[in-house]
């Protein structure tokens, strides 16, 4: 591997100068980080005609940098935010952007992103690769309704950009939301353009605590208020780090929509619903947003709000215990933890049989390189999934196991 | 050209004899939708009533390479449910059950041709309702808004159709059946229904959709502010956005449209003198939430420079707001035998600049151009009222039409915000999108449409797209770096 890992970056140096930067990782696995989206076209277009396989790196804090390739190629290097529009609440941000640094740059300008992934330390590229939204996708959305736009490179290192930057577009076929969400197996997103909001002017968290089954049936009662949360989990004990489970309701928007939506929710439920000081909320979500990885592998189930007591039931049945959040408005559960591939895959059957997908949202190689990110693909699906991915990456360039098909 | 006695036989077959029309009077009908410029009568028009139906329609369409062009209410804007009369066009309006509808989990499944606002009266007893609201709502169908994906006033605050689709079974192009998506919205794999969702007919038919539902509003507040000059009021716009108010709906209406209004049976009140009038829409759980909000937004409003702001006291002086700019379109088309509805896209910050410039084109042109439009997402509709019998006219307006694109393009815009690109837009798709971009659109299209049966010769301007090599060999036979992990790489599809 070595020997040719050295012919690769010979390679790669002559064709990128200081366009990138290259180095090899102990076990000589070249690994380049490009500092421009024509720069990973340039990569990626020698990789299809000199067929290397190529892994797709952001900051490495949610996927393990593990898959077999011959080349590992990195955003680490696209830190830009090219265009940042406050008034009309819109930014092109490039994809290795860490996450939390873009919040602090949008906050800056008063404006905010209703975006809360799971994980720490990620990219941009990575959040919208993996397409995984946290608990603010009960009240704003999967991480694709908050993209205008996005430039993908190609497995054969074409630059394509679909979308734009207003905030309304029907112009050509939809080929944002195809990239957001698939892993990469359509290419590497360079940058992504992103509907901003306005920092909300109220934010305040509710908690409860108690059985699972009881947390979850006062969760659907606050639904049926009528009620929006911006946030609505379920946490298991290990991700609330308490003994019982917990019930956490956030809440944000203008004052008296925050005061009205809190009344609503504490009135709807049995158990008191304590509010958290500002200080405690900013330490919970982010808390239980990073036990996302405590285990080596996550996955997400999605089920209907009425279904999810038994999407967690077979959460439990198969896996051992682990971090669970469940996001009620969503129809999420979200578990991280340790599990044989096995188990894993018995999930994924026993969970389609009950209409409920289960996306593998990182793992090990040797777990997601057997069982891919989705799976059991409903009739149709799997051919037209295997065509798209031919017509982005003809040469199969791109390591991204994104179906067990 | 036409289609083959055997193949409308067939049709018959399936659907009926009284369901296929072939005679030219019956087939005149569906020669246009809701766009004045294009005429064009299909070769035949088949009318199934069931999914099943439409399923052996396509079968035995894609079994003829017939090329076909689903239709719902045959209200686009943009040309996109015309068929040539070498093509069949399957009218959707007899699928019409709502086939479910899930409180408890906020959602719908209907067939294509369910009418909008038939959708949101069947949900509102559930406290619930279908959001986007196309201003053709009550008669536009959820099939077609799926095809388009449509938006309308309300989608400032609650999205467009795409944000409300959960999952579609559709029948593709070649007449197998797939579903993609799922009740919850989690997908089984990438983002098939978001990709499906505003293709405009081409991947093939939605024959079942399951739609999110949202909760009614339990309060709300209309304000309309009147505005002595256009640039006034769409600064306005961008002052409340900016205020991190985000109203449910956040209109405009001009000079020109408030004149056509007022002099109809829909007159509003809306003052005639104005330069521009704005209406703003704000809702929420309780009456102090839209009452603190709508406080606010007046103060806005007049800090901008508004001459009045009238705040509706009930539920019929707020209709009475609303009728002004939910038949505007009604009233326009009193204007002239034709009416020429544009739909672009600018970012909010360059309505006022924009605004000025399509005032100048219309001076340049000659022609008289009405604005009203969803003003809080930038969506402009300048609307023309001309005749399209007047040849000179016509072309006028079309040359107005396209450097009114092309200003909204050079200030960081788009060419259609909600009616679609059809046929009439193809030629402007190269404003905004590079060979690349269009030629990845057409592979994608051949995914699903190999044959290209469905609804061909829309949204792509194949001339402009760059070849698109699916074939390319993995690897170099010889001269090439050998791949070192290739053989222990593990799954792909």
């Amino acid at each position: 591997m070595a020997e040719a890992g050295l012919t690769i970056v010979r390679r790669l140096r002559s064709l990128l100068g200081d366009g990138a930067a290259i180095e090899t990782d102990a076990g000589g696995l070249p690994r380049v980080a490009p500092r421009s989206e024509e720069a990973v076209a340039l990569i990626l277009g020698t990789a299809a005609s000199e067929g290397w396989r190529v892994r797709i790196e952001g900051t490495a804090g949610w996927m393990p940098p593990d898959a077999l390739a011959d080349l590992a190629l990195t955003t680490t290097q696209l830190t830009e935010i090219p265009h940042l529009d406050a008034p009309d609440l819109v930014a092109t941000v490039q994809a290795g952007v860490v996450w939390a640094e873009l919040r602090r740059a949008l906050a800056d300008h008063g404006a905010w992103t209703a975006i809360d992934p799971p994980g720490s330390g990620r990219s941009i590229g990575s959040v919208v690769a993996t397409g995984t939204a946290g608990p603010l996708r009960a009240g704003f959305g999967n991480v694709r309704d908050h993209l205008l736009g996005v430039t993908l490179v190609t497995g054969d290192g074409r630059v394509v950009r679909p979308g734009g930057r207003v905030v309304k577009n029907v112009a050509g076929f939809d080929l944002t939301k195809l990239a957001a969400g698939s892993f990469g197996a359509f290419g590497v997103l360079t940058s992504v353009t992103l509907r901003l909001r306005a920092v909300p002017r109220a934010d305040l968290t509710l908690v409860g605590s108690g059985q699972r089954d009881a947390l979850l049936t006062a969760a659907q009662t606050i639904l049926e208020t009528g009620t929006t949360p911006a946030a609505l989990e379920v946490l298991s004990p290990r991700a609330a780090r308490a003994s019982d489970w917990m019930l956490a309701v956030r809440l944000v928007g203008a004052d008296p929509e925050v005061e009205a939506a809190r009344n609503a929710a504490g009135g709807a439920v049995p158990m008191p619903l304590r509010e958290l000081p500002v200080q405690e909320a900013a330490r919970l979500w982010p808390e239980a947003l990073a036990g996302a990885t405590l285990g080596g592998t996550t996955l997400r189930l999605g089920a209907v709000p009425t279904s999810l007591d038994d999407a967690l039931d077979l959460v439990e049945h198969h896996l051992p215990e682990g971090w669970m959040s469940v996001g009620v408005g969503a129809g999420i559960v979200r578990w991280s933890g340790d599990a044989a591939v096995d188990r894993l895959k018995l999930l994924r059957r026993a969970a389609a049989q009950q209409e409920m997908p289960l996306t593998l949202e990182r793992a090990p190689w040797e777990v997601r390189s057997q069982m891919g990110h989705f799976g059991a693909y409903r009739e149709g699906v799997g051919r037209l999934v295997s065509a798209l991915r031919h017509t982005f990456d003809p040469g199969g360039v791109l390591v991204v196991p994104v179906g067990d098909a | 050209m036409g289609i083959s006695a055997h193949v409308t036989a067939a049709l018959a077959v399936i659907v009926g004899p009284g369901w296929v029309r072939t005679a030219p009077a019956e087939l005149d009908t569906y020669a246009s939708d809701g766009l004045p410029t294009h005429h064009s009568p299909p070769g035949a028009v088949v009318l199934p009533a069931t999914r099943d139906e439409v399923v052996r329609v396509v079968q035995l369409l894609a079994h003829h390479k017939v090329p076909f062009v689903a239709r719902g209410a045959g209200t686009g804007l943009s040309g996109g449910a015309l068929a040539d009369a070498d093509a069949v066009l399957i009218s959707l309006t007899r699928l019409t059950r709502i086939l479910e509808v899930d409180p408890a989990n906020r959602l719908a499944v209907v067939e294509p041709g369910v009418v909008n606002t038939r959708l949101t009266a069947a949900t509102e007893p559930h406290g619930l309702h279908y959001a986007p609201d196309p201003s053709s709502q009550t008669v536009c169908t959820i099939g077609g808004n799926v095809a388009e994906n449509a938006g309308g006033p309300h989608c400032l605050k609650y999205g467009v159709t795409t944000n409300h689709i959960l999952e579609l079974e559709v029948v593709l192009p070649n007449g197998s059946v797939a579903t993609l998506g799922s009740r919850h919205g989690e997908p089984w794999g990438p983002d098939l229904v978001g990709l499906f969702v505003g293709s405009e007919g081409m991947f093939g038919i939605a024959t079942r959709i399951t739609v999110r539902l949202t909760p009614l509003p339990k309060a709300v507040r209309t304000l309309l502010a009147d505005y002595e000059a256009l640039r006034t009021a769409g600064e306005a716009v961008s002052a409340i956005i900016a205020a991190g108010i985000l109203p449910a709906a956040l209109e405009m209406i001009d000079r020109n449209c408030i004149a056509a209004v007022e002099a109809s049976i829909y007159a509003a009140g809306y003052p005639t003198d104005a330069g521009a009038v704005l209406l703003v829409e704000l809702d929420g759980a309780t009456d102090d939430v839209v009452v603190a909000g709508g406080a606010e937004v007046e103060r806005i409003l007049r800090e901008s420079g508004a001459r009045t702001v009238q705040v509706a006291s009930d539920e019929v002086e707020r209709a009475r707001l609303w009728q002004g700019r939910k038949k505007a379109f009604g009233a326009l088309g009193r204007l002239n035998r034709d009416l020429f509805v544009q739909d672009t896209v600018v970012p909010r910050s360059a309505l006022p600049t924009v605004l000025e410039q399509v005032d100048s084109i219309a001076t340049t042109y000659g022609i008289r151009i009405a604005n009203v439009f969803h003003a809080g997402d930038g969506n402009l509709h300048p609307n023309i009222a001309f005749d399209s019998r007047d040849a000179d006219e016509l072309e006028r307006v079309e040359r107005a039409s396209a450097e009114i694109l092309g200003v909204c393009v050079a200030a960081g815009g788009t060419i259609t915000g909600e009616h679609g690109v059809g046929a009439d837009k193809l030629r402007y798709m190269p404003l905004i999108f590079d060979g690349d971009t269009l030629g990845a659109m057409r592979a994608v299209h051949l995914v699903f449409d190999p044959d290209e049966i469905a609804n061909p010769g829309k949204v792509i301007p194949i001339h402009a797209c760059r070849e698109w090599h699916t074939g390319r060999a993995r690897r170099q036979t010889s001269g090439g770096t050998a791949p070192v992990a290739a053989a222990a790489a593990g799954g792909s599809a």
